[in-house]
C-alpha cells in the first residue's frame, strides 16, 4: 500500500479539496436557504451566520485549492509530452487516452470541459462567501440577493461537480502516477 | 423571550453585493471567451501558454482570475456604500454573464464554431 508523490498530490487536488467542496455544498446551499426571518429568532439567526460565514469561506478556499493545485502541479503530469519512441505511454495519461480511438474522447470531452470548468467553481463561490459576510444577518430580509446568491452557488456546484466526476472518470481510464 | 429578527437587523446597502455578482459574471464570461477563442485560434491559444508544463491552460487561466478581481475591485470602489436602484437588473446581468462563462469552456459549444 504505497502512493507516489504524484499519486498524493492528485489525492489532495480531488480528494481533499474537491471532496471537501462537494460534500460541504448542500449543507452550506440550505444554511443561504434558511435564512429567513420567518424560520429563525434572533439569537439562531446570529449563530447560523456565523457558522455560514465559516463554512461557505472554508468551500470557496476548498475550491481555489482544487483548481490551483489541479491546474499547477497535477495538470503538468496529465498533459506532459512523452520521449519520441515511448512505447509505454502509461506515465503519460494525455497521451495514453487520445493513442486509443475508444478512450480518445476522456480527454477531447472530458479533460478538455474538466479543465475548464473548474475555474467557474472558485469564482462563484467566492463571490457567494463575500455576499454572505458582508450582509450577516440582514441577507435574511433580503430576497432578491438571496435567489442570486443560491443560482451562483448551484453553479459553483455544477462547475465543481462537472469537474470532479470526469476527474474520477479520466483517472480511472489513465491514472496519474 | 425569543426576538423576532427582522426586528434587530440593520439594513446595509447593496452596492458592494452587486459589485461582487457582477464582477463574478464578467470573470467568468472572459474566462468563457477567451478559452473559447483559444479554441479558434491557434494562435491566440499558443499566445496563452505563458508556462510550459501547463500550456494555454495557465494564460486562460491567469487571465480570467486577474479580470474577475480587477472587476469585482473597480465595480467595488465606485458602489461602495452605495444602495444601487437597478439591483434586479445587474443580478440578471450577473447570471447571464455567468451562463456566458459555463458556454464558453463547454466542448461542444467550440465546435459549433470551428469548420472541420
Amino acid at each position: 500500500m504505497e502512493m507516489t508523490g504524484r499519486e498524493i498530490w492528485t489525492v489532495i487536488h480531488g480528494m481533499v479539496f474537491g471532496f471537501i467542496f462537494l460534500l460541504g455544498f448542500s449543507g452550506a446551499l440550505y444554511a443561504v436557504y434558511a435564512l429567513r426571518p420567518e424560520w429563525l429568532s434572533a439569537e439562531g439567526m446570529n449563530r447560523t451566520i456565523n457558522l455560514t460565514k465559516a463554512f461557505v469561506w472554508g468551500l470557496a478556499i476548498a475550491a481555489w485549492g482544487a483548481v490551483i493545485s489541479g491546474t499547477f502541479i497535477v495538470y503538468p503530469w496529465y498533459r506532459a509530452a512523452p520521449p519520441e519512441g515511448t512505447a509505454d505511454l502509461s506515465a503519460y495519461p494525455r497521451s495514453l487516452l487520445l493513442a486509443d480511438p475508444g478512450t480518445a474522447e476522456w480527454h477531447r470531452f472530458g479533460m478538455e470541459w474538466k479543465e475548464h470548468v473548474a475555474f467557474l467553481a472558485p469564482m462563484a463561490a467566492t463571490v457567494v462567501a463575500f455576499i454572505v459576510s458582508y450582509y450577516g444577518p440582514t441577507l435574511a430580509k433580503k430576497v432578491g440577493e438571496r435567489r442570486a446568491v443560491m443560482i451562483f452557488f448551484i453553479v459553483s456546484f455544477a462547475a465543481a461537480a462537472a469537474a470532479g466526476m470526469f476527474g474520477a472518470f479520466i483517472t480511472k481510464a489513465a491514472p496519474v502516477r | 423571550m425569543v426576538k423576532i429578527i427582522s426586528e434587530t437587523i440593520s439594513d446595509k446597502p447593496n452596492g458592494p453585493v452587486a459589485a461582487a455578482l457582477l464582477g463574478g459574471g464578467i470573470g467568468a464570461a472572459v474566462f468563457g471567451l477567451i478559452t473559447l477563442f483559444s479554441e479558434l485560434s491557434e494562435s491566440f491559444g499558443q499566445a496563452l501558454n505563458w508556462y510550459n508544463p501547463v500550456g494555454p491552460l495557465s494564460g486562460k487561466s491567469i487571465l480570467g482570475i486577474a479580470a474577475y478581481f480587477i472587476a469585482w475591485a473597480v465595480l467595488h470602489s465606485v458602489w461602495k456604500g452605495k444602495e444601487v436602484n437597478n439591483f434586479n437588473s445587474i443580478s440578471t446581468i450577473a447570471l447571464v454573464l455567468l451562463a456566458v462563462g459555463l458556454l464558453g469552456t463547454f466542448p461542444p459549444v467550440w465546435h459549433l464554431f470551428i469548420s472541420e
